[in-house]
């Protein structure tokens, strides 16, 4: 059976992490995880909800070596929460801070043994599924998307060879790591080119910059346009970067151009979807096409895009808009025109309509209600959901409250609009150009928050 | 509070309202109930998008390694007083 290395690290003492400013050992790593994977209760599902990078990279780690799965949904809230243990009822959740969530709860360990002086490095069968990620489903429960360990590398592997990091890289993420992205490119990223990553996860503009200028070079930042606008707003001067990879949302060509030039650095942008991982970048000065990773290419069918190739182990369609540029149906490049039209996606936080919807109208006292995208969706600058809601015996801030149970706080509705009654059609479908009509005519009232 | 104190209170309430584009009136957030979660219902979003707004107007960088960070967004009346406290123009 093939297998594949959990680090590509080649010695022992060299650096696998910066935390605060000092280094950390493959050795200290390897004997780190190796007592955490003693250490865990007996569950076979994970929600890993370590704050310090490095120490949710030994916990994950940690449950690969020990065959357990890491559940990885869109949001932590209470009701996502259980949803997780309806599916797993075996889940616990591993914490290194706080008060975790409704769920039996491993804390990551306060002090460790002093590593072996010559731990192996353990070789994890490709075919292992590690990680289960989900995405919003249509009816309010999340579908499972399994990620196997061989496929996960050489999604990474091939991320590395485009981007050119290797082992000398250091690499701070602005993105948390219990998502896609961050798990991709601040995690198994360095694990699998033997690059160091840090162990923060910096927020403010000012807390970037530090982070950055503590590490050696060639240093690489992992971010959004959210962050990268922010920094380049706040800060006068700029450490010198090596490489800036954005994702998660369009970035314009001025905010690209102009962090190029102010970090010094190449800035590309990454794309890809829950279900193949990441499958093409651009480098977005040099114009608005996208490359597939090596050996991955994209076959149009009919008006299906299919992925396939590299690291994607079946061919999967592809739910956005996209225009292949090659000649013939099988192109190496091509123009991404918009995401899935159910797809919301806020400072790098993913979710659908459908399942905001369903979760507005679980809420007992809503008879209807529905999420509006924002109309216009400029790079860069964060636009906010809106919801037209019928919920008579409802206060605003009941409402609110209750879906602060359900839906991640970014997704909550700003403005949040009581009506009397939903434009539905005969069908009882509702044609979004009536549902912004009628909010176009109750902003022109300036009736942004009407008492129920 | 010193009448200085309540009119940056005042101007603090008014960038945060502008800033957020919130649906409210700057005297009606409560000066201590929590910006975050259940009282303004702001999200980490907001808090950059202040954090922002607060180095451009007051001269001065918010740091999460700071430990009191918590402590500063838990209310419009702490906020104010650390702006006070580190305030460079």
């Amino acid at each position: 059976m093939p297998s594949l290395p959990l680090i590509a690290h080649r010695r022992l003492d060299a650096v696998m992490a910066w935390r605060g400013n000092a280094p950390v050992s493959v050795r200290q790593f390897l004997g780190e995880v190796g007592y955490v994977a003693g250490q865990l209760p007996p569950g076979r599902h994970v929600l890993n909800l370590c704050g310090d990078r490095y120490r949710f990279t030994v916990a994950l780690a940690a449950c690969i070596v020990s065959g357990r799965i890491s559940l990885l949904p869109s949001t932590h809230t209470p009701e996502m929460v259980r949803q997780m243990q309806r599916i797993a009822p075996d889940v616990f959740c591993i914490v290194d801070q706080g008060a975790g969530v409704d769920l039996p709860i491993f804390r990551y360990p306060e002090s460790t043994p002093p590593p072996a002086a010559d731990p192996a490095i353990p070789e994890i069968d490709c075919a292992q599924v590690v990680a289960r990620v989900f995405t919003s489903g249509s009816t309010g429960v999340p579908l499972p998307h399994v990620k196997r360990w061989g496929s996960l590398v050489r999604n990474v592997q091939a991320e590395a060879e485009r981007l050119g990091i290797g082992a000398l890289h250091a690499i701070v993420g602005t993105v948390p790591p219990q998502h896609m992205y961050g798990l991709e490119s601040t995690v198994l990223l360095p694990l699998q080119c033997g690059a160091a990553l840090h162990a923060g996860r910096p927020f403010y503009p000012a807390d970037i910059c530090t982070a950055l200028s503590n590490l050696p070079r060639p240093r690489m930042l992992v971010t959004t346009p959210y962050h990268l606008r922010a920094v380049l707003t706040d800060q006068a001067t700029l450490p010198a970067v090596d490489q800036l990879l954005s994702a998660t949302a369009p970035l314009s060509q001025d905010l690209a151009s102009e962090a190029e030039s102010r970090f010094g650095a190449p800035l590309y942008e990454i794309y890809g979807c829950t279900e193949t991982g990441q499958l093409a970048t651009r480098r977005t000065t040099a114009g608005a096409e996208w490359q597939t990773l090596p050996a991955v290419h994209l076959r149009r069918e009919g008006e299906v895009i299919w992925a396939e190739g590299g690291h994607i182990d079946s061919p999967t369609g592809l739910a956005d808009v996209i225009e292949l540029t090659g000649d013939g149906p099988v192109s190496t490049t091509f123009l991404l025109h918009g995401r899935h039209a159910d797809l919301v996606n806020i400072a790098g936080k993913r979710t659908s309509l459908a399942y905001l919807n369903h979760q507005l109208n679980a809420i007992p006292g809503v008879q209807d209600g529905v999420f509006l995208l924002p109309r216009e969706d400029s790079p860069g600058s964060i636009g906010r959901l809106t919801a037209l809601v019928v919920a008579p015996g409802l206060t605003p801030s009941d409402l609110t409250r209750a879906l602060r149970e359900r839906i991640d706080p970014v997704f909550l509705p700003r403005p949040l609009l009581f009506v009397d009654a939903l434009p539905r059609n005969a069908t009882g479908k509702l044609p979004s150009q009536l549902a912004q009509d009628l909010l176009a005519t109750l902003q022109s009232r300036g009736a942004t928050r009407e008492p129920a | 509070m010193s009448e200085a104190n309540q009119e940056l209170q005042n101007e603090v309430a008014g960038l945060v309202v502008s800033a957020l584009n919130l649906d409210i009136k700057p005297d009606e957030i409560q000066a201590d109930a929590p910006l975050y979660g259940e009282g303004l219902g702001l999200d980490s979003i907001d808090i950059l998008e202040v954090a922002l707004v607060v180095s451009k107007h007051f001269g001065f960088q918010l740091r999460a390694d700071n430990a009191d960070n918590v402590r500063i967004f838990s209310s419009l009346a702490n906020l104010t007083r650390h702006i006070a406290a580190n305030r460079t123009k």
